[in-house]
This record gives structure tokens, sequence and C-alpha cells, in this order.
């Protein structure tokens, strides 16, 4: 899960990181009115949750609150690759003697947290690894023990910084990681956390993202203390029709998963396939050997006939769609023949011949002697181990090429 | 889109056999051991849930509940 | 020889009275595998398939009357981290852990607690790990009758990031008459308690395996630790690698995960094909095609 800016700084605010005195507003009046408070030069920025703000304009400078005003107004009508923003963040303009960079991301490979810090903010930390490596310090924490400030110290004092800047920067770095672990964060950065003209350190701008598996168990922070709603998911994109269709379907009913995608498919060839790894395999499989999905999907968990119906007469509905491949690899909890049934089902309801439309049924396992037998008596062709997975997408792709042909 | 038509039982037809059909305890029974609620248990005996019967997982927990050859599950696929 | 079960493992399943649960218990058991105890909190005193059920993991132990090797954990996420801890501070060594959908600070902490206590744990969010003929702990495979077609004793150990696609390479090297040693599948997901690089020192040691597949996907750098251990250590074992979901490197399809919660794509390295060149460039063979494996196997181990 994402937030947006202002959200994330509520974050940093609340784990005690200073922040200045910034103020999230929906209208220019409700700009003009945080700049005068703030009494002095202003930064007003886009809240979209997307990166290149600055690129296309989503953050301007004002002198006034009239400015600002104007600003915000603009700003509140610009989207951005496609976003409209939820608003804009009023911030005082900093006095910044020195900008540096605070961050705490998994390492998969240690299977800990690891805390990264830099006297180069406010740009991109990866250039900075990779063009100025010294000028980066990094160090694990532990996933049982408190995490203590002199691990935090540690990783400053390895860029070089010392004196009174290293004891000031160290509560932060330390107070990041802290909340990285208290909230199941997937990333927490503070870029730039910057050192103002009186010493003072501040969070200008963060950037924080929570493990969607975690959600469940972080009802404070989302709902009580930063007032997201529960139906705002902040997916990626806007799931499409068919998406949302098999999602419901999925819902409806608990017996086996059932998943359909098709953000970036357009082919003519639906595929019924499963699950995980299968899914994956199989739709290389297709698309190396020329052909063209409509979606991706996958099924898993033996699902009812009604799911797997319900799935294969969504994929059958997609436009462009004139046949479906029904492959998975080697089923032990899934049954074969309640596939069978669910994709022949589907068929008959579209009023379409099983033989014809299904290119191919490939799932071996658990059932497959009964499912061979419905296949059979509707004339289509049941494929075992036998037929590898490649052979499998091969001949749906030969099928609907001669198809079109 | 306009909703395509909805098929019950392509596959699997489930009979009950008098006087079985009209045993009341029996349909109890039997709405009880169908994992995919097939059997439904009435004040005149069991009846079928026709939109449930392509559910039907095989499993003859209901042919073993019942006496000898009262239940029947038929394939229709075998026909 | 096998690694990490052989035909006498004893393991507990925690939520053993769980609808899946209860299935992957019947397989095992058929298999040969010995389940001593199960646990479920408050069904003291039932039984499942046979297997008595307790509270604790402590009565299981002490009804044992000693030691027990494994558990199978599939409970709940919101329970898992207990559970395993339970377990791991009750004497057990080696965990499988089924459950999906675990925060992953969740299993990092297991992991700490399994690392400090000299236990490893297998998952989560898989199917466990098989010895052909020998033992089986976890669903993988199905029923003991459906293991025995895609399982047969043999040369082959194999790791996946995907319990279905185990047994499915795992049947095509039996189908092609190389069996397999011992299949593990790793689990799917971010972060998981053994990986490919952390389970060659077993194979290592294992006589009866004479060659590694693996099957791997987008996201994370199991592959790329894979790869550096290869070059590392002067292994006797050729590793010929398959992986799945190279349409994921479109870039309409950038930021999206597919499959399993694993395949995130978070940095540039985490791609398909970045990971096939980390892999070429360590000496792994990388197939093309799923097909291929078995002959690429066998053109290894003769070279």
């Amino acid at each position: 899960m994402r937030f947006y800016e202002y959200e994330a700084r509520k974050i940093v605010e609340l784990a005690g990181i200073p922040v200045t005195k910034y103020g999230f507003c929906q209208t220019a009046d409700e700009a003009r009115k945080v700049a005068e408070d703030i009494g002095g030069p202003t930064v007003i920025k886009s809240q979209v949750l997307t990166g290149g703000r600055m690129k296309a304009g989503g953050v301007q400078f004002a002198d006034t609150p009239e400015e600002a005003a104007e600003h915000a107004a603009d700003i509140l009508e610009l989207e951005i690759n496609g976003l409209e923003p939820v608003g804009v963040l009023v911030d005082p303009k900093a006095e910044i003697k020195q900008e540096y960079y605070a961050g705490v991301v998994w390492d998969g490979t240690a299977k800990k947290p690891l805390m990264l810090f830099s006297d180069m903010g406010g740009i991109d930390i990866e250039q900075v690894a990779e063009e100025h490596p010294e000028h980066v310090g990094r160090g694990h924490i532990s996933n049982l023990l408190p995490v203590g400030d002199f691990e935090a110290k540690q990783v400053i004092a390895a860029t070089g910084v010392t004196g009174s800047r290293l004891n000031r920067a160290t509560p932060v770095l330390a107070k990041l990681a802290r909340l990285f672990r208290d909230n199941d964060m997937l990333l927490a950065e503070i870029n730039p956390l910057a050192e103002l003209t009186d010493g003072t350190f501040v969070a200008l701008d963060a950037h924080m993202e929570m493990e969607d598996e975690a959600v469940g168990r972080q009802k404070k922070l989302l709902r009580k203390d930063l007032g997201i709603a529960e139906d705002d998911t902040r997916d990626n994109y806007v799931p499409s029709r068919f998406e949302k269709n098999v999602k419901a379907i999925d819902a409806a009913d608990h017996r086996g998963v059932i998943q359909g995608k098709d953000h970036g498919f357009s082919g003519n060839l639906g595929l019924v396939i499963g699950a995980g790894g299968g899914s994956l395999t199989l739709t290389d499989a297709v698309r190396s050997q020329g052909g063209k999905p409509a979606n991706y999907s996958e099924i898993g968990g033996n699902p009812s006939v009604a799911k797997a119906c319900g799935l294969a007469k969504e994929v059958l509905q997609k436009d462009g769609v004139e046949k479906i491949a029904v492959m998975m690899s080697i089923v032990s909890n899934t049954r074969v023949d309640i596939v069978a049934r669910g994709v022949i089902k589907a068929c008959l309801e579209l009023e379409k011949d099983p033989a014809e439309t299904i290119a191919i049924f490939r799932i071996p396992g658990a059932w497959e002697d009964e499912g061979a037998k419905i296949l059979d008596h509707y004339g289509v062709e049941y494929c075992d181990r036998t037929v590898s997975l490649w052979d499998a997408a091969g001949r749906a792709v030969a099928k609907i090429q001669g198809a079109s042909a | 889109m306009s909703a395509p038509k909805s098929l019950e039982s392509v596959f699997i037809d489930v009979r009950i056999a008098e006087p079985a059909a009209s045993d009341v305890e029996l349909a109890k029974t039997l709405e009880e051991v169908c994992p995919v609620s097939i059997f439904k248990a009435t004040d005149s005996g069991s009846e079928i849930v026709s939109g449930q019967l392509d559910e039907c997982v095989l499993c003859n927990l209901c042919i073993e509940a019942a006496p000898d050859g009262a239940v029947t599950i038929v394939k229709k696929y075998e026909q | 020889m096998s690694i990490l079960l052989n035909k006498d493992t004893t393991f507990i399943v925690q939520g053993i009275t769980g609808r899946e649960a209860i299935n992957l218990t019947r397989e095992c058991l058929d298999y040969g595998s010995k389940i001593v105890g199960g646990v479920t909190p408050g069904r003291k005193g039932r039984e499942v398939h046979g297997v008595p059920v307790f509270d604790t993991v402590a009565q299981a132990v002490e009804n044992h009357g000693g030691q027990i090797d494994g558990s199978v954990v599939t409970v709940p996420p919101g329970f898992t981290k207990d559970a395993v801890i339970e377990a791991i501070a009750n004497g057990i060594k080696l965990l499988v852990i089924v459950t999906e959908r675990i925060p992953r600070g969740d299993v990092a902490e297991m992991v700490e607690f399994a690392d400090m206590h000299d236990a490893r744990i297998i998952g989560p969010n898989c199917l466990g790990l098989i010895v052909p003929d020998v033992c089986k702990m976890g669903g993988i495979g199905g029923p003991a009758r459906d293991a025995a077609k895609s399982y047969e004793p043999g040369a082959v150990g194999v790791m996946s990031r995907s319990g279905g696609m185990t047994t499915e390479i795992s049947s095509s090297l039996t189908a092609a008459g190389l069996g397999v040693s011992t299949a593990v599948s790793i689990g799917g997901d971010a972060i998981i308690g053994s990986t490919y690089a952390e389970l060659m020192p077993y194979f290592e040691a294992d006589e009866q395996t004479r060659a590694i597949v693996i099957y791997t996907e987008p996201g994370g750098r199991m592959e790329a630790q894979l790869a550096e251990w290869k070059k590392e250590h002067d292994s006797r074992l050729p590793i010929v690698a398959f992986m799945a979901g190279k349409f994921m490197d479109d870039e309409e399809m950038q930021g999206m995960s597919f499959g399993h919660a694993g395949t995130i794509v978070e940095g540039k390295e985490d791609s398909a094909n970045e990971k096939i060149k980390r892999l070429e460039e360590a000496g792994i063979t990388v197939v093309e095609r799923i097909d291929e494996i078995p002959d690429a196997v066998k053109e290894r181990i003769e070279a």
C-alpha cells in the first residue's frame, strides 16, 4: 500500500521525527490560509501517487499567500501521468544548509531490514550508490532485538559525518528504522532530510510503502491516524471489467481460488490456466510460440465447477477471444474432472461447441481419468503429462492460427 | 452485456427411489453429509437442489448414508 | 541418501484439524511418513486419521517421549509466527510453513529465531519436500498414489519457488529415467526460510544427488545469491535452471506481480532477463523451454 507525501510525513511525525509546519489542502482557499499561517515563502506540491512531479510542473514556489493560492489552483487541476492529485501540500520554503538521505528497505538475502544513509541527499539514492559509494552508509537491523541508536550512528558515521550533525541525525535514522518495523513497511525514506541553517534536522519529503499483507493489522495507523478508507486500496492501476468480474466470482465462493488479469494483454487466445508457476510458464510458452494471449489467469486450490465455469465464461466473453486453452501444471489438489465440467459448461452456456472452442485441455493429475471421460463425451481431446507444457501451448497456438487463417 | 443462459445439471443427476425419498429422517442425514448441498430436507422428505447437481464431487457419502440402492448418481457423460 | 529427511524422520502437523491439513496428513501417512502428533489449541483428545491431537507442541513432544524432528505448519497467517516459535522452542529443527500471506516482518523474525536455535525453515507459501519412496513432508505431489507417479528415486535435486512446478519438473525427470533425490518446494514469497544457495550445501553433501534443477521467477535476489555461491564454491553439481514469467519484463507489466507475492520486481536486477544473464555467467545452464530440462541435465551429468 502506497502513501501520499502528506500521509508519509504524518507517519514520520508520529514516529517523533521533526517535520516542517506543512498543511494539506484541497482548495486554493485552504492553501492561501496555510501560506498565511506559515508567513513566508512557500512550496506548493501536488499530492499524487506517481513520480516526476517536479518535471510535470507539480511543484511550484510562492512568495505570497496569493501566489500560493494561484499555484494551488493550477496544480489541483494538473494531471500527472494520467492521475489527478488528491490535494496539495503547502510547505514553508526551508533555509537549507545541507541535504541528506535516510532510508530503510528490506534486504531479502540477509532477511533483515537495511538502514541506508547518505550525506548526498535530494537525489536518487541508487545514483549516489553507483557514483559515490563512499557516501552511502549501510547497516542491517535485527527483527527480534530493539533497534539501538548506536546502530544508526554507525551507519551515519560511515559516510564521514561527525560532530553535532552526527548526534542530530542519529535519532532520525533510528526512529525511521523503528517505524519501518512497527508499521510493516516495505520502504521508508526521508529524502531530503534537511539540515537547516539553524542546525536542526527536518524531514522535507518522505516516501512510505506498507506491505499489503499487513494492512489488516495496521488498522490504527491507517484508519485512525491517517483516516484512509477501507476500500481505498491504492492499486497501481484501475482494474478492467474482466479483472473486476473475475474478482467478484472468486469472492462469491470460498472453494478454490481464481485470478484473472488482462492489463497489457490484447490477443485472441483466452487462457484458462494454473496454478501460480504453471501460469507463468504457460503464458511465456504461448507467447514464445507466436500466440497472443487475451489474458492471464490462475486456477488453484480446487475451485468449484461454478467458479471454473465463471472464469472460462469471462475469458470467452472478452473482445476478440475465439478459443480458450485450458492448461495447468500437474495438479494434486485441484481436480481435473471439476475443471473439465466448468469449462465445458461455460461453452454450453454461451452456446458454443466445446470441441471447437477448447483449443486444448492439458491438466494431468488428480481425477484425470474422470476428466478424460467428460472431455471425450464432448469431443474435446484430453492431454495428459506426456504432453509437456511447452507442447500444449504450441498446440493451442497452432489451432488458433489454423482457425483464423 | 446480456446475461448468458445458466444451465442446470449438465453432468450429474441424482435420483432417490421411494420410499427413501419420503423418509424425513433420511432427508436430514443426506442434507448433512453432502459437501456440496445437493439435498434439501423438507416436511415431506428429500428434495434435489438442481442448481447444485453439477458440483457433485462423487464422494458417495449420500449413497453410503441411504439404504442400498436408494440413491443413484448418474454421470450423464457416460450415457 | 537424501537431504533433510530420511525414513526415520518424525514430524507433527500444527493446525492439523484444518481442511487442508487433514488432507495432507492422510497423504503423508499413506506415503509412509511418520506423523507423531498434531496440534490445534483446544482440540486435545481428538484424532486425525489416527494421529493424536494436542493443545501444545510440548504435549506432543511429551507424548512422543523424545525429540520430534519436524513440523508442518498450516495455521492462519496471524498465528503462524507464534506457532513456529513454539515449535522451535520445543526442540523442533525442521519447519515447513505452508501458510500464505504472512507479512515479511513476521517471516524475518521466525528466520532469525530459527538461526539462533540451529533450526531450518522451508517456506512459507510452499508445499514442503519429498524424498521419493521414503518420506514426504507437506502436500507436495498430492495423494500418495499421485506422488508415486511423479516422483521416483534418482539423481536430481529439485528446488522450486512454485509448488506445482516442483511436481511438474520432477515428473519429467522421472519420465526421462533420471529420477529425483530430494525435491523441495522452497516457497513463493519475497523472504523465505531457505533459498537455493542455502540448500546447496546439503545437496553437495548428498552422494545420491548428481545434478540440480531449479525453477525460478522474476523478483528478488535469490538467483544472484545462487550464482555467487556457485562461483565461490567449487561445486561438483551441475545446475540447470528454468525461468518462468519472462513476459513480466514487458514495459506494461512493470510494478505488477503474477503468480506469487515474491514476483514483484523491485529493481532492474530482479527482472527475468537480468537473472538469466547472471545465472549463465556463473556456469548455470538456463533452458528456454520447460521440456528441455531432462536433456540438459543428462548432458551436464555426462559432460
